[in-house]
């Protein structure tokens, strides 16, 4: 409904919301005495609407762009009975606004969570551990820019939108990420935010079905969301992808990530992401730990570098090629890692460097590489992982 | 809408340019400007002498005090703008990723307050 709404005021979110609650206010009033209409949807939406031309029109600087508005909103008002079946999807240009590069990143997914998902200011700053009220004056400064700089609000065209697309696709990631990885928060809200990003990952796919990269997104968030239940024990500890319980596997999901991974296959080179689900699908078809294809495995990672080269895909690399070639032939790989800041500053380097020196049986050093990781890595469970190790080696 | 682009870079890297490639540079300016005159999007456009030449002007109680140069010691100065008609910030944007000093420098795109005559 926001997205309808946001249509008639050309892009201004905080004109939208402003008609859609006056909309609900006028439907508490009236419905109880005149009954519900058959088109409860639309009925809001038409009248939402009705006040934000109002609106327009009393607004004392009657520039050219609201003429212009009303001169579209004109040609595209639908007509009066509309049934709700019959609304046009305008997420997609909701969803192309939100997720604007103008923008800052938080306020990308803050945005798009609060006006396509409909969640609430608070249970997003719940979620990302974030002051209400700071994040509540984040999105009203994120509004105003869109109104006032002119952020357009339509999908762009052909030429532009595999890029735009990138930025809107890394925002859905970036909301599952966020529910899937169990770093801290509010348990049963982060499990929406999978759920989210998983419907956002179908509109897109319904509405721009031939970008192969869009695809790609589903499938990778399917394939992954597959293992949510097994990702943790009972106590809420991290378990390794090798030692998760397979037969609980969501097998419904990983077909339906197949099968997206196959459309994207379908549409072209694959992209990063489609890569990565790639990746995320040779984990999925192993019946067994022992039975992962890992020499495909390097081979893609080999792939996603060349598209998208980051110190994370290397590390990623080292430890699929550690995997398929040997501990010693990871390590080498790991040493060329140490240069990179945002590596020297997390666990991720140290942890993977004492797990292949464990194997190498050198069991001092990966002592001193577990210690170095626990100095550095923040929550909970992961720490607790680390400290397992770290006694297990020193007992060695 | 109209936006000011604000031509922000190093001029340092102005004074080291050999004669073709300051040549080459201007050539580069006035064909975009060419272009975005062609498209009526152009609306105004200058380039500035160097900051040295610059002067800060402040009044604090009732004084006006005069500071040589700019502001603030950055490592990028403003060196000149445009100011454009464009349909929304992505072609505003586009129009900005043409100027040929964005190619080392930054563009610092400001939409143009529109006021409330009646207020």
């Amino acid at each position: 409904m926001l997205a309808l709404l946001a249509r008639t005021t050309g892009g201004d979110l905080l004109l939208a919301e402003d008609v859609l609650q006056q909309a609900i206010i006028a439907a508490l009033e009236q419905w109880p005495d005149r009954g519900m209409p058959d088109a409860p949807v639309g009925w809001l939406v038409r009248t939402g609407r009705n006040k934000a031309i109002d609106h327009i029109r009393r607004r004392a600087t009657w520039d050219r762009k609201a003429a212009r508005l009303l001169a579209e909103e004109a040609a595209v008002a639908p007509p009066p009975e509309l049934s709700d079946a019959a609304i046009p999807d305008e997420r997609l240009r909701l969803i192309c606004t939100c997720c604007h590069p103008a923008l800052a990143l938080d306020a990308q997914v803050g945005l798009t969570l609060r006006t396509v998902c409909g969640l609430t200011t608070d249970e997003i700053a719940r979620v990302f551990l974030l002051d209400p009220r700071a994040l509540a004056q984040r999105l009203v400064r994120a509004q105003r820019k869109i109104r006032d700089a002119g952020i357009p609000y339509e999908v762009p065209g052909p030429d532009a939108l595999p890029a735009r697309l990138q930025a809107v696709l890394h925002v859905v990631y970036l909301v599952f990420t966020e529910g899937y990885a169990a770093t801290a928060g509010d348990a049963l809200v982060r499990g929406d935010l999978c759920d989210e990003a998983l419907r956002l990952g179908e509109l897109l796919v319904a509405q721009v079905p031939d970008q192969g990269e869009v695809h790609g997104l589903l499938a990778l968030m399917l394939l992954q969301d597959a293992r949510r239940d097994t990702r943790t024990d009972a106590h809420g500890r991290p378990v390794l992808l090798a030692d998760q319980d397979r037969s609980r596997w969501d097998r419904r999901r990983i077909a339906l990530g197949m099968a997206a991974l196959g459309a994207a296959l379908r549409r072209g080179p694959p992209g990063p992401t489609t890569l990565q689900a790639a990746i995320a699908a040779e984990h999925a078809r192993a019946p067994t730990a022992e039975a992962t294809d890992w020499a495909g495995i390097v081979q893609l990672y080999a792939l996603l570098l060349q598209a998208a080269p980051s110190p994370v895909v290397r590390l990623n690399h080292a430890a699929a090629v550690a995997e398929a070639q040997g501990a010693a032939a990871g390590l080498l790989l790991l040493d060329g890692l140490d240069e990179d800041p945002h590596l020297a500053r997390g666990h991720l380097l140290p942890a993977a460097r004492a797990e292949l020196l464990r194997r190498l049986g050198r069991g001092e050093e990966a002592a001193d590489a577990y210690r170095q990781a626990l100095d550095r890595v923040g929550n909970g469970p992961e720490r607790a992982w680390l400290t397992a190790r770290l006694v297990e080696v020193e007992g060695e | 809408m109209q936006y000011l682009l604000l031509i922000y870079s190093n001029e340092a890297d102005g004074q080291t340019m050999t004669d073709a490639e300051r040549g080459a540079f201007m050539d580069d300016y006035r064909t975009f400007t060419q272009r975005i005159v062609a498209s009526g999007e152009f609306k105004a456009g200058d380039a500035l002498h160097p900051v040295a030449t610059a002067t800060s002007v402040r009044v604090r109680d009732g004084q006006t005090l005069l500071t040589d140069g700019p502001f603030a010691e950055t490592r990028e100065q403003l060196g000149g703008y445009y100011l454009v008609d464009a349909e929304n910030l992505d072609r505003a944007v586009e129009i900005a990723s043409q100027i040929p000093s964005a190619k080392h420098g930054t563009i610092e795109v400001r939409p143009i307050m529109v006021w409330d005559t009646q207020a």
